[in-house]
């Protein structure tokens, strides 16, 4: 009896040996991000290669559902508990910088000079005090997807180059019922979708304005009287020229996807979703033009940063890893798995990603694309549907709408930034 | 050990007592009073969840009370209130009164009347919300436009969206509500309706006199259990009106949903606090209210 003991002690003592003697020579980090199938291949794949590059780092890869996803992570992370790399979305990174709860990245290893003369400028938006604290590995911007074969049957050749045509080629798309509800939207709109990036950093700009001032602080779209211009132009595609409704087949990319749309305005990350979509045949085109022919466009991304619980030799894995999934090569695969556009003009515009029917006038418009600094995005968001709201629902002027919803965001703002 | 065996065994039944009662004390003190003090105190401080807690004295309170949405939110609460408890009362009690009386495959209505009641609030709410749409796949809107008349705007009108969110929480809660109150009319002794017979009362005195009276105590639980149940409503608008939380220009926003995007929308967890102390002293204040106005003479 006791010699089976002792054996059992033994075979213990030498298992935790081996384990501690392991853990010496093999670094484990962790990796957080939301949980999109195409983005855990690719994210998997990555991890595949790197850990074959480096056999004495291990890559440990979590997912959370997107719903609570910003929760989570800001749960884990101040406790010390979540991941030593984690992707956090643009918008989020300057509450964690803040907190301290990000570690910059080394100058040597990511050289700032460098980092500008490779990444597209709003790559620029991550540094502060001369040092970056993440890098994006993809972004994303709109673009225009169309239904090929409606736009067949309505005899439209080309798919619109301004905002002009848009309307013409909308009016076309429309169908309706006997008693004149609309069956097929010439063009999906929602501002609880992507529109308020459109009329945020397009429409507005493409009649004349400047949405903001000092650097997103500072809400002008209603001085310069572009905003109200941009809103009467939008809402005039439900109220007056009657090609949209807005909450059409409850979302519009519910709408698009079932061809009851001739045109859906949507971002890079939804090739995925479309290509998935039986018997729908769809082209992209570049965001129309507006009335001078100013084009514009938004481009938001996800960066991953080092968080603070990664320390000594877990910092240098976690700094290495970022700097592989960061590289051209990883860009390439992230955009052959997701869609996502590649971070760097040098592997976003190759002659054959710009050729690319798809990917083609998503990276065009990158090329001149702005990235709006949210204090609160999902505020901000709102703001501008009930804009829209009390113009379709209590006949409010865009002119007053616009008013009321400067002085709402403002208020947002001024709330942030603490003035 | 000497300890205990000198005590007597009535100190050591309480010693028993003790021992036993705690641990649910303890799960009480860490998992409700704990957190409970704990978002009181929060409700004076700001706090992003990321960085450190700062005191902000009654700062919160003070947005509060200056917010028109919160004034909004809060008249929806009582809308839900003041218009659900009393409409599903009403129908569930018609609903038990009649099903007491009912033979015929007695159990099967029951059980259908029972099954929403089961069913995930969140599959529902989707579900109704499709109902719901406007022409092409709103099923109520196809049926009214295939007979020619115009659309109803359910979710999408500031006046109707809310009552269209009330109806199917109604219809779910129905359910549980005509069980209870079938438990409620089963248990009156039979032999007031006896009496009430030989001396040859007419139905309606009946109802007035003897059920209704003797139904009071299952009543106040079903009016405190449902006011709370309204207060607190949440699944079905944040699922039918996700694409637009708390729907058109906040016409149907409760203000648990108002707690929620505070809070893991904005991350501004003092405000979310102050909102959270709010409403736990509304439901206080409500309860409180109701037992004493229905309490027994």
């Amino acid at each position: 009896m006791k010699s089976w003991k002792n054996k059992l002690l033994g075979f213990a003592s030498g298992a935790i040996f081996a384990l501690s003697a392991g853990s010496s020579w093999a670094v484990e980090i962790e990796y957080w991000q939301y949980f999109f199938e195409a983005r855990v291949n690719a994210i998997d794949a990555l991890i595949e290669k790197f850990e074959a590059e480096n056999p004495d780092i291990t890559v440990k890869h979590n997912t959370f559902p997107y719903a609570d996803y910003r929760t989570k992570v800001a749960a884990a992370i101040p406790a010390g508990e979540g991941p030593d790399v984690v992707q956090l979305f643009y918008g989020w990174l300057n509450d964690y910088v803040d907190a301290e709860l990000i570690t910059p990245l080394p100058t040597d290893m990511f050289p700032p000079e460098k980092i500008e003369a490779e990444f597209f400028p709003m790559v620029q938006a991550m540094k502060r005090d001369g040092q970056y604290m993440a890098l994006p590995t993809a972004v994303r911007s709109l673009a225009l997807f169309y239904n090929e074969r409606l736009f067949e049957e309505a005899g439209i050749e080309n798919p619109p180059a301004t905002l002009d045509e848009l309307v013409e080629s909308a009016k076309k798309l429309t169908k309706k019922d006997g008693s004149g509800n609309i069956t097929q939207v010439g063009i999906t709109t929602g501002m609880n979708a992507q529109d308020h990036h459109w009329w945020r950093e397009v429409l507005t700009r493409q009649f004349g304005g400047e949405p903001y001032t000092d650097n997103y602080q500072n809400v002008n779209y209603d001085d310069d009287g572009s905003g109200a211009a941009a809103m009467k132009w939008y809402t005039d595609l439900q109220n007056v020229h009657e090609v949209t409704q807005a909450g059409f087949m409850d979302e519009p990319q519910a709408a698009f996807k079932a061809g009851r749309a001739g045109m859906h305005i949507d971002g890079s990350f939804r090739i995925g979703a479309l290509e998935k979509t039986r018997g729908l045949k769809w082209g992209v085109a570049e965001l129309p033009a507006g009335p001078d022919g100013t084009k514009s466009n938004y481009s938001s991304y996800w960066v991953n940063a080092v968080t603070s619980k990664a320390q000594g030799e877990k910092a240098e894995a976690a700094q290495k890893f970022l700097a592989f999934i960061t590289s051209d090569e990883a860009m390439q695969i992230w955009l052959d798995t997701v869609g996502e556009l590649p971070a760097k003009p040098s592997a976003a515009l190759t002659d054959e990603n710009k050729a690319n029917p798809v990917f083609g006038p998503f990276i065009e418009g990158l090329g001149y694309a702005k990235t709006t600094i949210f204090a609160n995005e999902s505020a901000q968001r709102q703001v501008l549907m009930d804009a829209t709201q009390r113009i379709f629902l209590e006949g409010q002027t865009a002119e007053q709408a616009i008013a009321i919803a400067a002085e709402e965001e403002q208020k947002i703002l001024d709330e942030y930034y603490g003035e | 050990m000497s300890f205990y065996a000198n005590l007597t065994i009535k100190q050591k039944q309480v010693v028993w007592a003790w021992t036993f009662l705690s641990l649910p004390i303890l799960f009480y003190c860490v998992i409700r009073f704990y957190p409970t003090l704990n978002a009181i105190t929060l409700s004076f401080q700001e706090w992003n969840l990321l960085g450190d807690r700062t005191w902000a004295g009654v700062d919160n309170y003070a947005k509060l009370f200056a917010d028109p949405v919160f004034w909004k939110v809060f008249k929806n609460t009582f809308i839900y209130l003041l218009l659900g408890t009393p409409v599903s009362l009403v129908l569930s009690f018609l609903v038990a009164y009649h099903l007491d009386k009912v033979r015929f495959m007695h159990g099967t209505i029951r059980a259908l009347y029972f099954l929403p009641f089961m069913t995930s609030a969140v599959a529902m709410a989707w579900l109704w919300r499709w109902f719901y749409q406007p022409v092409p796949i709103g099923l109520f809107n196809n049926a009214l436009a295939s007979v020619g008349i115009p659309q109803f705007p359910f979710l999408s009108s500031t006046t109707w969206a809310l009552p269209s969110i009330l109806a199917p929480a109604v219809w779910a809660g129905l359910g549980f509500q005509i069980i209870i109150f079938m438990a409620g009319l089963r248990a009156i002794p039979q032999t007031y309706y006896e009496a009430a017979r030989i001396d040859g009362v007419g139905p309606w005195t009946i109802l007035w006199r003897i059920t209704l009276p003797l139904l009071k105590p299952t009543i106040v639980f079903l009016v405190v259990l449902s006011s709370i149940g309204f207060l607190r409503i949440f699944d079905q608008v944040f699922n039918m009106t996700s694409n637009n939380p708390g729907g058109p220009l906040n016409s149907t926003k409760p203000l648990v949903l108002m707690i929620y995007e505070t809070a893991f929308d904005s991350f501004d967890m003092g405000y979310a606090a102050a909102q959270t102390v709010v409403l736990f002293v509304i439901l206080l204040a409500v309860s409180l209210a109701q037992l004493y106005i229905m309490r027994d003479k």
